[in-house]
């Protein structure tokens, strides 16, 4: 790295605090280990709206260390994870869930790749049979019929 | 001539749903809380901290909501628009200075000019939570009785606006007057 450029990220660094952001408080884990557990568990199943492909537990964004805290919040005053998945949902909705649930309009989600394995299979078996119909039985002619007779005999003699 | 179609079929029906799939945004969610009443919150003024705002001192008129930060790039962008919006007095903005340091929100209301009528401050994104906010800017068309009617995820340039949000206000005025 050149001298400039280096001189120029130090500036950036330097610079970094004086620039807005989002305020943040610091995440305090809870001095209960079992909340810490339950909230572990929990976030692992639901999904991080800013970085949607991440769940609440992994992602470092803001809105998700909110979450966190709110999750913590709930717990200590003793709701049950399905009443916070429901707190959530009812303002998220189910797209928070890393989990799609069950309903008529996951059906296709759920069940669809099974639908089309089924199809598969139909597909696969009508098509042997359709090739096992085209073989059609060709009778040994006599000509065959003593040739298939020498070579047996021949290979008779050569076991004896 | 079947067996050889049936794949082109597969293909463009494949085709015509990655096609429209590129179109759509993932990160617009449809919010769940259209037509549920607006959260209620009771938050200190922006511009002044002594005092509260909550959701019922808006009750009997459309209103918007719209959350904003000094830190959050796409809220500048539609900033001068919201000012024209407000200007326009179709109907009033208010603010939800979303996870902002006061002053730092106070300079940029400063430098770019103040479009709402009042900003309530949302220090820890508390209420964030509850509108079920995901990413500034945020708006939200909320009718006479609280209830909310419409949501729009991203800066309100003015397509958005006369398409989208203007429509449900004029039609949310017309229905409460006829009341």
């Amino acid at each position: 790295m050149s001298r400039l450029r280096l001189l120029a990220l130090l500036l950036i660094c330097l610079l970094a605090p004086f620039a807005k952001a989002q305020v943040q408080e610091e995440e305090v884990p809870s001095d209960d280990p079992v909340i810490e557990q339950r909230l572990t568990n929990l976030s692992k199943e639901l999904r991080c709206l800013q970085c949607q492909n991440q769940t609440l537990a992994d992602s470092p964004a803001g809105l998700a260390a909110d979450l966190r805290r709110e999750i913590r919040v709930q717990m200590k005053a003793g709701k049950s994870d399905q009443e916070i998945i429901a707190f959530l949902t009812q303002r998220y909705g189910q797209f928070i869930l890393y989990r799609p649930r069950v309903t008529p309009l996951t059906y296709l989600l759920w069940f669809g790749p099974f639908v089309l394995l089924l199809g598969g299979l139909l597909i696969l078996f009508r098509y042997i049979k359709q090739r096992r119909d085209q073989i059609t039985e060709q009778p040994l002619t006599a000509e065959d019929r003593r040739r298939a007779e020498e070579m047996l005999a021949s290979s008779r003699k050569e076991t004896a | 001539m079947l067996r050889y179609l049936i794949p082109l079929v597969l293909f463009l029906v494949l085709a015509v749903f990655l096609a429209i799939g590129l179109t759509r945004d993932p990160h617009e969610l449809k919010s769940v809380l259209i037509n549920k009443a607006a959260p209620e919150f009771r938050l200190p003024q922006l511009k002044a901290a002594d005092k509260t705002i909550s959701t019922g001192d808006m009750r009997g008129k459309v209103w918007l909501l719209n959350v904003w930060a000094s830190w959050c790039v796409a809220c500048r962008d539609e900033h001068p628009y919201l000012i024209e919006y407000a200007k326009s007095g179709v109907v009033p903005i208010y603010g939800l200075n979303y996870k902002d340091r006061r002053e730092d929100a106070l300079a940029t209301l400063d430098e770019l000019g103040d479009p709402y009528t009042v900003s309530a401050v949302d220090f820890d994104g508390r209420t964030g939570i509850d509108f079920g906010v995901y990413g500034a800017p945020e708006t939200y068309v909320i009718d006479q009785g609280g209830t909310i009617r419409f949501k729009y995820v991203g800066p309100i340039m003015p397509d958005v606006w006369k398409e989208k949000i203007l429509p449900v206000v004029q039609e949310l005025n017309r229905q409460g007057a006829g009341k």
